[in-house]
């Protein structure tokens, strides 16, 4: 893992004597809130329906034990016990207060974290491949890449007012487990014909009230020019984004306005400009960030057998595991997504295990997932059942990674002042209405996706099954979608039709199981036999009802 | 009626309008009719309360009830979790926001 050097660690040590100064100004009347809420927010500090929330960057979904612990820690000193993973790989604290900022900040500080950037109109935190560095598949690590991203957009003074906020994601699999083409930048690191490793730049997707699926804009940047062409993408952004309506502010519109065409030719033109400035970083500091993320010393001997005798072990490992570059080694997916639990949400004390499961097993590292789960990269096949078993202890042996019950839901009107309608609830009742595990599994993948406002941070675009909750007259409603897929096979979902009460969409979820159940071939996913037969058989199941009765 | 709502500036915590003070209880807030905004501008200006704003409710049985559906998980907590709600021993409360 990468590891703060003196410049890293006395910036971020000063952001905190900055923030705990406007903190105490703002306590002391000094400071009106106009003037303070934009200095929070470039602290990750919201206020949400209850209280303060304080957002806190994991760079690139990338944790070490110690790190981990400090998050655990910080939701038992600071906060009621408990955090929540987010879509964007970072986690939240729902019950911060002002006065406690400031020391949550210098904790987070002591190992080498914080929570710049993670608001307002700039370069959030970039997010990557959970299993970067460990996948069999993987291509190249992108890990030294997103660091570089890292260093490069924290602080960058040209992009600190964009016309709206800025999210990039980078992998290097051909995999996308970063849903990467929904992102205002997606970079996927790829080999040309001549086995150069270069950049592939997919920009303008997004999801949020016009989702967008990003285009190719550059076939194939050299990596030592990747800061070089993100400079450019971002100017020409800079210059034309649509300040003057918010939501039409991202960059996908202006690529969509504009044209893709008409975006890479000034995009190349800024680009050509910009090589003959010389920005680039030197090419030993990129060295020296790869250098953090070499291969960990896995045993050579390490074998590949597994006692499978116990049966629910045996579906754990079934679900939850994937494979690792190494033999004899593993990648362990940890859902937090009890039945009945919220997505995401994982005690303090379930922080501290995983924590410790890193250090004893993991080589000290975790990751976070997009959707909402934790990650041991780089776990020895022997160690697996002594994982699953203090997994299971802690209730974190949830065998339903990518099942219907892994579902990703963004916090919703129980937290979130942006929110329309509850999410989490309805998380929960679909979750309780699949929960037993065979059925699950008879359904095998089916990624459902639920989001409580049209920001879509519940991912409900890109979801097999989305939902996104809506005010209706001061009622939450909830539109059902189908065919969405944030995969290498991206795609957006298509509104069934009318919405549902909670109980209603619940039930509508069911029918359309049913339908996949009875049409699908061999082989198929849910989001197959949607795309082979296509909404209709979906359509008048779930509206059966509502025609019969006209 | 219309009733102020805010947050206390120095720990998030939802407050309502008592009329003479700030609590975390919607049944104490009052109605404020034509007052509400200079009672906004001297309560901003105490620097104690932060988000301040007024919004519609109504008196019923079970006390001060907002319209909005939002207004109504503020004023009780998260309903997927009571134990942190400001009715931690009552768990059908939630029903009240619906």
């Amino acid at each position: 893992m990468y590891q703060y050097d003196n410049y890293d660690q006395s910036m971020v040590d000063a952001r905190v004597a900055e923030f705990r100064d406007q903190v105490q100004r703002r306590l002391a009347g000094e400071l009106t809130e106009d003037q303070f809420k934009p200095l929070r927010l470039k602290n990750g500090l919201y206020l949400q329906l209850h209280a303060y929330m304080l957002r806190v960057a994991v760079p690139y979904g990338t944790l070490s034990s110690r790190q981990m612990r400090m998050l655990g820690d910080i939701a038992d000193k600071y906060d009621r016990g408990y955090g929540h993973f987010t879509t964007r790989q970072n986690i939240q604290y729902n019950w911060i207060k002002l006065e406690d900022a400031p020391d949550i900040l210098a904790d987070l500080a002591s190992v080498e974290m914080h929570a710049i950037q993670t608001s307002g109109n700039c370069i959030r935190n970039t997010t990557s491949d959970q299993f970067a560095g460990a996948a069999a598949d993987e291509l190249v690590d992108p890990r030294p890449y997103a660091e570089l991203l890292r260093q490069w957009s924290t602080f960058h003074p040209e992009f600190d007012y964009l016309p709206r906020k800025f999210k990039i994601a980078i992998i290097g699999s051909e995999t996308d487990r970063a849903a990467m083409k929904l992102h205002d930048i997606g970079i996927q690191m790829v080999k040309n014909d001549a086995g150069e490793i270069g950049c592939k730049f997919f920009i303008g997707g997004g999801m949020g009230r016009t989702p967008m699926i990003a285009p190719v804009i550059g076939d194939f940047v050299p990596p030592l020019q990747m800061i070089s062409y993100l400079e450019a993408a971002l100017r020409v952004y800079n210059r034309y984004g649509r300040r003057d309506n918010k939501y039409k502010a991202r960059i996908k519109i202006l690529v969509h306005e504009i044209g893709a065409d008409e975006y890479r030719r000034q995009v190349e033109e800024e680009f050509a400009h910009i090589l003959t400035l010389g920005l680039e970083p030197p090419a030993a500091e990129l060295e020296r960030i790869k250098g953090f993320f070499e291969q960990p010393g896995f045993d050579t001997n390490a074998s590949d057998d597994l006692d499978l005798s116990d049966p629910d072990f045996a579906l754990w490992v079934d679900q939850n595991t994937h494979a690792h570059k190494r033999a004899g080694y593993t990648i362990v997916n940890i859902s937090l997504k009890p039945i009945g639990g919220i997505p995401g949400d994982a005690t303090a004390d379930q922080i501290r295990l995983m924590a410790d499961l890193a250090l004893d097993y993991s080589f000290d590292e975790l990751r976070v997932t997009h959707a909402q789960n934790i990650v041991l990269p780089h776990v020895k096949k022997a160690d697996l059942y002594t994982i699953w078993q203090k997994l299971d202890e802690a209730g974190l042996a949830n065998a339903n990674l990518d099942l219907i019950s892994d579902i990703i839901a963004c916090p919703g009107l129980d937290y979130c002042a942006l929110a329309n309608a509850r999410s989490i609830p309805v998380a929960q009742k679909i979750s309780e209405r699949f929960a037993d595990l065979g059925r699950q599994r008879e359904l095998g993948e089916l990624k459902l996706k639920i989001s409580g406002c049209i920001n879509a941070c519940g991912h409900h675009h890109a979801g097999h099954i989305g939902i996104l909750g809506v005010d209706r007259k001061g009622v939450e409603n909830y539109q059902l979608s189908f065919g969405g897929s944030e995969g290498a096979d991206t795609s957006l979902g298509t509104i069934t039709g009318p919405g549902f009460n909670e109980d209603g969409v619940v039930d509508a979820v069911e029918k359309a199981t049913d339908v996949y159940l009875a049409q699908r071939t061999e082989g198929e996913r849910f989001l197959d036999t949607y795309r082979r037969i296509g909404m209709a058989p979906f359509k008048e199941a779930i509206y059966a009802k509502e025609t019969a009765n006209g | 009626m219309k009733i102020i709502t805010g947050n206390d500036l120095r720990t998030g915590d939802v407050i309502w309008w008592t009329g003479k003070g700030w609590s975390r209880f919607v049944n104490d807030a009052v109605a404020v009719g034509d007052d509400a905004e200079a009672i906004i501008a001297q309560q901003n200006a105490t620097q104690v309360v932060t988000d301040t704003h007024v919004i519609d409710a109504e008196t019923t049985a079970d006390g001060v009830r907002p319209a909005h559906i939002k207004e109504r998980v503020r004023a009780l907590g998260p309903t997927v979790r009571m134990d942190l709600s400001l009715k931690p021993g009552d768990p059908a409360a939630a029903k009240w926001v619906i």
